[in-house]
């Protein structure tokens, strides 16, 4: 029953997987991770966005990855508008904005997720690409494509944001917003203005994240459902902010998720996300490589 | 403020006695089926707003604790029978241990975190049930229900009648609360935790009397549900749409007068139960989304704190 080659099977998938989930937590990472609001609707955007891949690749013949491409600048200026919302409306209110805060994106995520549902109905829809349902083999072992392209995009994706993150006059900006507001707004930088952009950035990721969601396997309109467990646990687990830690949380998501998985069977799967998130939150709320608050 | 209190209890006996005239009086079924679920949100709700409302801590996790009463009562009937009521004690006892829980959770976290972790409570009890062969699996499980006893004519007037007990039990239970020492405790402890807990408010024993009380409160409502069903299975039981209709319900109402949930609760129940009859259960959520965040948005203390502006807003006027 239980063989040695299984579990390095379930291992290299798991990786595979998980740079995938860093892939789709990485906007969460910002949102939440850096700029605190709690973006619980998060998961119900990315499904939104990989329903806009279907969509174009489904009418229009686009590949999956470029219709990612082509709706990012749609989501950038979505999450601009989202975010003036949400401060407007909440942070600049003042207090008690958690409460209300987190109702608001909830309400939002079930009045996405309903919508999806009255257009395209609670079927699965999928794409078509040439990698996709091709597989590679190494030996006994059997490799999606799509999980190989997923896995190049997702790092590839993870990387280009970190050195954003890092290197660029913006990127530094929006960490040092995260750090200590007051003082940048000392220094004659508007922090509201920072903040929104991040936030735009923090949207505009989920084009090519929702497109890989799409690719990686079929959507269906309460899969955001599944990934608030998801992503929450890798930005939870990460520590609050932290690239590098995203996408090794994801790895160690992925890795778990993928053993569960080839050991008891799919019907536990659901609940591993969040019972590590639990785990986590209980034990070391601070996350791997949490910046203390 | 005691003749408040008369006119309170008077007002319970008065619709306990109206519920039970109905279950004699009106032989259609339709309107116990739809009266029903109404009833069964008022609870939700205002059990939500102890904790949510009075603490501030949104618990998102109303399916987890409704989806456990549904599935004592299936255990329960399904081993040894057992009657109603005790379904109902037993889900109450299995709520308020949940909400032990739960209210130790608050000690490490709070605001979203909190929140997130309530929903992961769901999720991981709705696998553990789904994996849960005794009870049906996956595919869920057929209940039959026993003989009516009497005095009821049907057993849906009688679950009515319960549900509707449960009712009065939640609001003498929030009423009580709201004007005790333990909701300014709580309202304390919302405003700022740390203040009030240098002040010397109990802050973690009250959190946790408030786990308690609304976590025994939404598995009891819970209960009757299988019976009223005649069916339970993982994914209707702990469907995260209750946590959502209980969260709406609560905040248009307004969380800041024990009145608030149940106005919200009528409100909303009510016209979730037309429109799943008119158009859609698909339209019933999203309606029930948008109130939701356009009340969050332009009404934030919801219907009792509009009803309180206009209210100091003539009193201003005639002075």
């Amino acid at each position: 029953m239980f063989s040695f080659e299984l579990l390095l099977d379930a291992v290299v998938l798991g990786v595979l997987l998980g740079c995938f989930y860093a892939a789709v937590s990485l906007g969460l990472s910002v949102a939440f991770g850096l700029l605190d609001v709690p973006h619980v609707a998060h998961p119900a955007f990315l499904v939104l966005a990989s329903y806009a891949v279907y969509v174009l690749n489904e009418f229009y013949g686009i590949d999956p990855l470029l219709a990612g491409l082509l709706i990012t600048p749609f989501l950038f200026v979505f999450g601009l508008a989202a975010y003036r919302l949400y401060y407007e409306t909440f942070e600049k209110r003042g207090s008690d904005a958690g409460v209300r805060g987190i109702a608001f994106f909830f309400g939002i995520a079930f009045i996405i997720e309903v919508l999806i549902i009255l257009q395209f109905g609670v079927d699965q829809r999928s794409v078509t690409a040439t990698y996709i349902g091709k597989a590679w083999r190494i030996g006994d072992m059997r490799i999606p494509y799509r999980l190989v392209v997923a896995f190049a995009v997702a790092t590839l994706l993870t990387t280009l944001l970190a050195l954003y993150l890092s290197k660029t006059f913006m990127g530094r900006a929006i960490r040092a917003v995260a750090q200590d507001q007051e003082a940048l707004r000392l220094m004659g930088a508007n922090p509201i203005r920072i903040k929104q952009w991040a936030f735009g950035i923090a949207t505009a990721v989920l084009g090519i994240a929702g497109a890989l969601l799409i690719i990686v396997a079929p959507v269906d309109p309460t899969l955001d459902r599944a990934y608030i467990g998801r992503t929450f646990c890798v930005v939870v687990m990460a520590g609050l902010g932290s690239m590098t830690g995203t996408l090794v949380a994801a790895i160690i998501l992925g890795v778990a998720e993928s053993i569960v998985l080839t050991l008891f069977g799919a019907s536990w799967a659901p609940a591993i996300s969040f019972a590590m998130l639990l785990g986590v939150l209980a034990v070391r709320p601070q996350g791997l490589f949490g910046r203390r608050s | 403020m005691k003749r408040n209190g008369i006119f309170f209890w008077i007002g319970a006996a008065v619709f306990l006695i109206a519920i039970a005239l109905m279950t004699k009086l009106i032989t259609n079924e339709y309107p116990f089926f739809a009266g029903y679920v109404i009833l069964q949100f008022i609870v939700l709700a205002v059990a939500w707003s102890i904790l949510g409302g009075h603490a501030g801590y949104v618990n998102f996790g109303t399916s987890a604790f409704f989806g456990m009463g549904v599935y004592t009562a299936v255990f329960l009937f399904k081993v040894a029978g057992a009657p109603l009521l005790v379904q109902i004690a037993a889900a109450a006892a299995v709520g308020a241990l949940m909400g032990f829980a739960l209210g130790l959770l608050t000690l490490r976290m709070q605001g979203i975190f909190f929140s997130i972790a309530t929903i992961a409570l769901t999720i991981v009890i709705e696998t553990s049930i789904t994996n849960w062969r005794y009870v049906g699996g996956a595919a869920g499980i057929q209940l039959q229900r026993p003989p009516v006893t009497w005095p009821f004519s049907g057993y849906v007037q009688m679950l009515f009648f319960v549900q509707a007990v449960l009712v009065v039990l939640a609001v003498v239970v929030s009423r009580y609360i709201q004007n005790s020492w333990i909701g300014r405790g709580l309202q304390a402890l919302r405003d700022d935790e740390l203040a009030a807990e240098c002040t010397g408010v109990p802050t973690l024993r009250l959190k946790v009397l408030a786990c308690v009380v609304s976590g025994a409160l939404m598995c009891a409502a819970g209960a009757p549900a299988a019976m009223y069903l005649q069916y339970a299975d993982p994914s209707s039981a702990f469907n995260l749409n209750y946590s959502v209709s209980t969260l709406a319900m609560s905040l248009i109402g307004g969380t800041a007068h024990w009145a608030g949930p149940i106005v919200g609760a009528i409100l909303l129940g009510t016209t979730q139960q037309l429109l799943t009859v008119t158009i859609s259960s698909e339209v019933n959520v999203l309606v029930l989304g948008v109130m939701l965040v356009l009340f969050v948005v332009a009404a934030p203390e919801g219907l009792i704190g509009l009803l309180r502006r206009v209210r100091d807003k003539r009193k201003e006027g005639k002075q």
